[in-house]
């Protein structure tokens, strides 16, 4: 095996929160309980989003992070628990919030049979945009979608890629003060994915609240102010990401590859230093590698390969889960 | 500062902030009649075609086919007893399946009501905006066939102008009962057992094709719960004369028939659409 590698330091963290942080909440969930016959999706869960961040779900699927997106739109209805989205009770007066906050949903439920231009108009009417000012929202929205030039070309004709940035200009057209992603750039190539990031920051640093679920580590730790980690209906962790990764998973982390048997043994003297351990496929990582005792790095030997920690790290570590 | 005003740093908003909301808004329903009129405007010459032409056809056929063994029936030749009844059966046609094929595909496939009720957009006034739009369409296209029967003689009378508005009503309570089985079949092929166990038997025991009197008693009794019926003797009554305490009924049941199905409608369309 090769000697030890490096692999991509993490990304540097902007400043906590841009133009528009006030600190005051924008979403508060407090106890909140969604359950589906037998199934809990939603496991008291206690969120507080802060005006002008971007935080961050995460969590494995099934974890319920869609739930709560669809509880904060009132497209689900909490069993128990108190939702408040932008000042308003929901569900009672979330016809308010809706008005104010945008959905960019992790489905595709664009109309393919309409042009892009259209399905804008067709969303600025149900947001309410003064007619005097529609055609303005929808050319904006066009222009930020990167999208003016296609504005006439049916749904259907644009590529995956477009599509998506149709449906974030969509949740934008009325300019909201709330912005809720669902999975955005789920299943989309990496060139795509990164131009959609560029748009997403665009609109933190516009002042724009957002709240993303998202199941990959890096867009979360790219993009989110704030990270909240969910598993099983609830919160299991909350902070900025490097904040959580120093605090769960230290700096450094070393994978060792192997047999199994290997594996297993290596685990086993990680433990007896006090350093934890994560299985990630065919390797075992050692994570707060950078407090490892010099005997136990000479009885592993050269065959590691070092990495920055990360969020995955913490999230398995605190979970037991895998996010993917 | 609270939750309300949080969040106030965004710039150049399109949306007016606090806007007042009531529960019930025509702002709303234009936005479900803008949705609808930009596919009307992709689809018009298709749903046109058919929906103006089916009945006519019928009309025809019925007509020239029976019309030539049955001169009258009642006081009414047979073409004019045809052309008025088919106005009902356009009007079932004409509401009825789009009513339900239209939201089973908008829910179930296109996840379309998804997005839409993620603005301030309500069930309900989803509900009435699509049904009112598809009895707009129904009561124009249903007035294909009585235009036909003019050409082939019959004679124009004032009462005539009032068919839209009873079409309107037969068509949004037809149109909700559609969109109440699209909430309750399991796959879109069930929409099979609707069409031939509810469609068919309501349009062929409606006076549409022969008085409903000449059937056995006890279908005679049960077809006056069929609104179409109701519709098909109001269309008659407005062409060849009104018969006020009649019509006046005739109306009523029409307008509790719709009532009845907006609220399943929405009790269902609430049900599958909110969690």
């Amino acid at each position: 095996m090769d000697s030890v590698r490096t692999a991509a330091e993490p990304v540097v963290r902007r400043s906590y929160g841009g133009p528009g942080a006030t600190g005051e909440p924008a979403i508060a969930l407090r106890g909140v309980v969604k359950r589906f016959g037998d199934l809990t999706a939603v496991d008291g869960l206690d969120l507080e989003v802060p005006a002008g961040i971007c935080l961050g779900l995460l969590g494995p699927n099934g974890a319920g992070k869609s739930t709560t997106m669809r509880i904060l739109t009132a497209q689900a209805v909490a069993d128990a628990g108190v939702v408040e989205v932008l000042g308003y009770p929901v569900p009672r007066r979330s016809k308010h919030a809706r008005a104010e906050m945008g959905v960019v949903p992790q489905q595709d439920n664009l109309d393919e049979e309409l042009t892009a231009r259209e399905n804008l108009e067709v969303f600025a009417h149900l947001y309410r945009v003064p007619r005097e000012r529609r055609r303005a929202a929808v050319d904006d929205a066009l222009a930020l979608a990167h999208l003016t030039e296609r504005q006439l070309t049916r749904v259907r004709d644009l590529s995956g890629g477009m599509r998506r940035r149709l449906l974030i200009a969509r949740g934008l057209v009325h300019k909201p003060r709330l912005v809720l992603l669902d999975e955005p750039t789920v299943g989309l190539d990496p060139q795509v994915r990164s131009e959609l990031w560029g748009l997403i920051d665009g609109l933190r640093a516009g002042g724009t609240t957002v709240l993303m679920s998202t199941h990959y580590i890096e867009e979360a730790e790219r993009l989110a102010d704030d990270c909240a980690l969910m598993s099983r209906g609830s919160i299991v962790a909350r902070g900025a990401p490097a904040a959580l990764v120093a605090e769960h998973a230290g700096e450094r982390v070393m994978e060792h590859y192997g047999p199994p048997h290997r594996l297993a043994e290596i685990e086993g003297l990680a433990r007896a230093a006090g350093l934890p351990t994560r299985r990630t496929g065919p390797s075992v990582s050692i994570l707060r590698a950078e407090r490892m005792p010099p005997s136990l790095a000479d009885e592993l030997g050269p065959d590691g390969v070092s990495r920055a920690a990360n969020l995955e790290d913490v999230f398995v570590v605190l979970t037991g889960e895998k996010v993917e | 500062m609270s939750t309300a005003q949080a969040g106030t740093a965004r710039t150049g908003a399109a949306a007016p902030a606090g806007m007042p909301l009531r529960r019930f808004e025509l702002a709303a329903l234009r936005g479900t009649w803008r949705h609808e009129f930009a596919l009307f405007k992709r689809f018009w010459r298709t749903s046109s075609f058919a929906a103006l032409l089916e009945p006519t056809f019928m009309m025809l056929a019925f007509g020239y086919g029976f019309g030539s063994l049955v001169s009258m029936i009642g006081e009414y030749r047979y073409l004019e007893f045809i052309g008025t009844g088919m106005v009902g059966t356009a009007a079932l046609f004409t509401s009825a399946f789009p009513g339900m094929f239209n939201p089973y595909i908008r829910r179930v496939f296109q996840h379309t009501y998804d997005a839409m009720l993620a603005t301030p957009l309500d069930v309900h006034e989803l509900v009435t905006g699509e049904v009112v739009w598809l009895a707009g369409k129904s009561s124009i296209y249903s007035c294909a066939p009585v235009v036909v029967a003019m050409a082939f003689g019959l004679d124009p009378s004032p009462g005539m102008l009032v068919i839209p508005l009873i079409v309107f009503v037969t068509a949004l309570g037809f149109a909700l009962f559609g969109m109440w089985t699209s909430t309750v079949v399991p796959s879109i092929n069930s929409f099979d057992y609707v069409i031939t166990g509810v469609v068919t038997p309501t349009f062929l025991v409606a006076g549409t094709f022969f008085p409903v009197d000449t059937l056995p008693g006890w279908v005679h009794i049960a077809a006056q719960a069929n609104p179409l019926l109701h519709c098909v003797e109001l269309v008659r009554h407005a062409v060849f004369g009104f018969r006020p305490l009649a019509d006046l009924g005739h109306f009523a049941a029409l307008l509790a028939f719709a009532a009845l199905m907006w609220v399943i409608a929405v009790r269902g369309m609430r049900r599958r659409l909110i969690g």
